[in-house]
């Protein structure tokens, strides 16, 4: 009843090729940006601008990358770690080498030469698959990070091995750096975030999408019916990177404003994965539901013995936190183990039909 | 799962947001500290004893006094499992909190110390560090928020080398010793290598870099180089696990322990305990004195666990972490207390604590009075010297218990005050910082 179709005749081509062909979910989309834009930067508190929304968009984009990869592609990859820290480095290094090139410039830069280096990655994936490329992607996490710790000209031969994000300004506003205002970082980051996820969904429902599917499900009858494994597979893992690096320079320059490679260690590449999985593996919405899961949840857990007044130690909320998050992640692999993107289509299937279910 | 269930979650997760965004502590009359701290995750052995420290002082002071001239001290922990991105969500959370905001913040990370300390001038909270952190923090004039005092890493650094060239009898003996440096391979691990490389130059002794990844608890590969290389002498530049196992493998190529020395975070009873006798004679730097025969850990067991020395002894009383927590407490503390001194006995903010910090003048009369005698130092900062290269000492493991066995030792401060010029300028120009001129300061 509240999500009908009923009565919305498509009268041309393009109109049934939109990418929201339903117009419930056109408005909602649309009213999502609209308060993504116009309300929440002025409503939010500072925290919850850098400590909770800028990561989560960060996040979703490294998400989008890897579920580009995994989800469509059906090519499993523990290296998205790896992959960010090289747009980050990168974003580093381009920028103080030439300060005065545009910051969106320096991150579509760093963003493909994480591409180059993903697709040096990615050649084994024509030859292995599954858990043996899963091994052979997680090489690129430790050489990569490795690498970073070990050449100092990625670190401008500083003595301690770390990055510092410098302020760069844009249309008179300082876009990174420490004077850079949460909203200005926002809205930088929700704006990738848009774009990125825009580009990544039309990717999906095309011709390239559609290859990368056929691959997934079977790519010897890819294959067969003339879709090139080798372009294909490389074309994922290059806009993967691509989505990847640009995170990891997001992540220094908008989130983190200093960096060593811990901060890329071996756990962000499995929390991305996780985001993905939980998410909805081949799902752009999934991207965005996993990565809200996987950073919001530790982060509301924390606060919630807070706001009840309940007086704990430290430890032991910290350890119940780890519990509850660990237990909820069970619970919902167990009980739509496709992922919280299936679970959105189960609550439009079920409002569709709604009041008369069955 | 049904539509029900669904939405439920849905309502769940929509109000729990909501709530965080509307929280906010407030407290009448008193100054607020967020602590950072790692009760829990890999380095939680470690955390654990320090936040106590901290914490354990501030209660006490509370209790006895009233708090600092009658003004309570408020705190809030968070831990950040040693976690950057934690940390930085923790600082984010906190640092509003209060009458007036966080007035100082102890970051207890050298990362995250990094991220936080381009954030100090603008949220107006001062970072103290205190002996670990970014060193080049202590040139005042560039990072006005930033302080390491009462010593760095690379102040440390300098008195190995004084400490060792005095074992071999004098510093020209130095010439063509082999000293190795195994050090955790973070911004952390790597601080001291740039001073070790220059008084190599100096003093001609051969330095070998052997890093250890985190978390180390892998290092044959470490310690077959060491076999390899014959050092004189080894440092270790470690933290949680990796000291521990990085022992275990010097007793295994019976490496004479004395000649083993631990940076100021690798000695303490967590490092030495799960090794065993091997560990007898390991040394390590502090800039604290040991144990618990000072008139402010008798205050603590007093105010805080009633005379309770068993509950205070659970508490890890008196070890080396907690006793460094407790310093950390009084910097605090008294930076509060100085900057009361001017701006009157009565909440204030981060900029006010700020200049008591930069103003502080620990004198030996002050540290008696605290029930510091012969604990720490006299120790003072000003507006150019955020650090002020106090003095450190050695201290060996007997198999029971930590023991200083050397006098105190000045770090060759020229030397370190010309290097943290350089850092320091670098990153001014990189960040376009003006470093401001300390003479027109009041």
């Amino acid at each position: 009843m509240f999500y009908r179709e009923t009565g919305q005749f498509k009268t041309t081509y393009n109109a049934d090729q939109a990418i929201f062909p339903i117009a419930q979910d056109r408005w909602f989309v649309t009213a999502v940006i609209l308060v993504a834009y116009l309300i929440v930067p002025f409503y939010a508190t500072e925290y919850l601008l850098q400590a909770v929304l800028i990561p989560m968009l960060i996040f979703t984009i490294a998400a989008l990358g890897l579920n580009i990869l995994t989800g469509y592609a059906g090519l499993l990859s523990l290296g998205t770690g790896a992959f960010m820290a090289m747009g980050a480095y990168s974003a580093y290094k381009i920028t103080t080498a030439f300060p005065d090139l545009n910051i969106i410039i320096v991150f579509l830069l760093s963003g493909l030469s994480a591409a180059a280096v993903g697709i040096m990655f990615g050649i084994p994936s024509l030859r292995i698959k599954g858990f043996y490329l899963a091994v052979a992607t997680f090489a690129a996490q430790f050489f990569l990070l490795w690498m970073f710790n070990k050449v100092a000209w990625w670190v401008n031969y500083s003595p301690s091995g770390t990055i510092t994000a410098p302020p760069r300004e844009m249309f008179g506003h300082m876009m990174t750096g420490p004077t850079a205002t949460p909203e200005t970082r926002y809205f930088l980051v929700l704006t990738f975030c848009v774009v990125f996820a825009f580009i990544a969904k039309n990717l999906v429902r095309g011709r390239i999408g559609r290859h990368w599917m056929a691959i997934r499900d079977m790519d010897i009858a890819a294959e067969i019916i003339g879709i090139r494994l080798l372009p294909n597979k490389l074309l994922a893992f290059a806009i993967s990177s691509f989505y990847c690096g640009v995170a990891g320079a997001l992540l220094v320059f908008s989130y983190l404003g200093s960096a060593e490679t811990e901060a890329f260690d071996i756990v962000v590449s499995f929390d991305v994965l996780f985001m993905v999985i939980i998410g909805g593996l081949g799902s752009i919405l999934g991207s965005f539901l996993g990565a809200a899961f996987i950073w919001l949840t530790p982060i509301i857990l924390t606060n919630v013995p807070h706001l009840v007044g309940l007086e704990m130690a430290t430890d032991v909320q910290k350890h119940i936190e780890i519990m509850i998050f660990g237990s909820l992640i069970v619970i919902f692999v167990i009980f739509e183990p496709a992922g919280l993107a299936r679970l959105w289509s189960i609550g439009k299937e079920k409002l569709r039909r709604w009041p008369f279910p069955y | 799962m049904n539509f029900k269930k669904l939405s439920l979650v849905a309502a769940g997760f929509a109000v729990a947001v909501t709530g965080i965004a509307a929280t906010k502590v407030m407290a009448a009359g008193e100054v607020f500290l967020p602590l950072l701290v790692y009760r829990t995750g890999p380095y939680a052995p470690n955390g654990i004893p320090n936040a106590n420290g901290i914490r354990d002082y501030m209660t006490m002071i509370n209790k006895r006094d009233g708090g600092i001239n009658g003004v309570k001290i408020a705190w809030e922990e968070c831990d950040t499992k040693y976690n950057t991105k934690i940390g930085v969500e923790c600082y984010e959370r906190l640092k509003n909190n209060g009458e007036k905001g966080a007035v100082v913040v102890n970051p207890y990370s050298t990362g995250i110390t990094y991220q936080l300390i381009p954030k100090a001038p603008v949220d107006k909270i001062p970072i103290h560090s205190m002996g670990y952190g970014r060193t080049a923090a202590g040139d005042g004039t560039v990072f006005k928020w930033a302080f390491t005092a009462p010593t760095s890493y690379w102040s440390q650094a300098t008195t190995f080398i004084k400490y060792v060239g005095e074992q071999e009898g004098g510093m020209d003996k130095l010439k063509d010793k082999k000293i190795a440096l195994v050090y955790h391979n973070s911004a952390y691990g790597k601080e001291p290598i740039s001073t070790l490389e220059l008084l190599s130059k100096k003093f001609g002794y051969d330095l070998k870099l052997l890093a250890v990844d985190h978390p180390g608890q892998e290092q044959k590969s470490t310690w077959l180089q060491v076999r390899r290389y014959k050092p004189d002498y080894i440092f270790i530049w470690g933290w949680g696990v990796m000291n521990q196992v990085a022992i275990k493998e010097a007793a295994a190529i019976n490496f004479p322990m004395d000649h083993f020395i631990g940076v100021w975070w690798s000695g303490s009873e967590n490092d030495v305990i799960p090794a065993g006798d091997a560990a007898k004679g390991y040394k390590a730097a502090t800039f604290h004195a040991t144990g618990t025969d000072f008139g402010v850990h008798q205050d603590i067991l007093k105010y805080v666990y009633d005379g309770n020395l068993a509950k205070a002894k659970e508490n890890h009383w008196g070890e080396v972490l907690y006793n460094r927590g407790i310093i950390n407490s009084v910097y605090n503390t008294e930076a509060i207390r100085t900057a009361m001194g001017k701006y009157g006995n009565k909440p204030i903010g981060g900029e006010e604590v700020r200049w008591g910090m930069e103003n502080l003048d620990l004198t030996a009369a002050k540290l008696e009075k605290l029930g510091l005698k012969g604990y720490m130092n006299p120790h003072k900062i000003t507006c150019e010297d955020h650090e002020g290269g106090g003095p450190v000492t050695f201290q060996q493991w007997t198999g029971s218990e930590w023991k200083i066995v050397s006098k105190w030792y000045t770090p060759m401060y020229d030397i370190v005050r010309g290097q943290i010029k350089k850092a320091a300028a670098a990153y001014a120009k990189e960040n376009n910082i003006t470093p401001r001129d300390c003479s027109k300061e009041g």
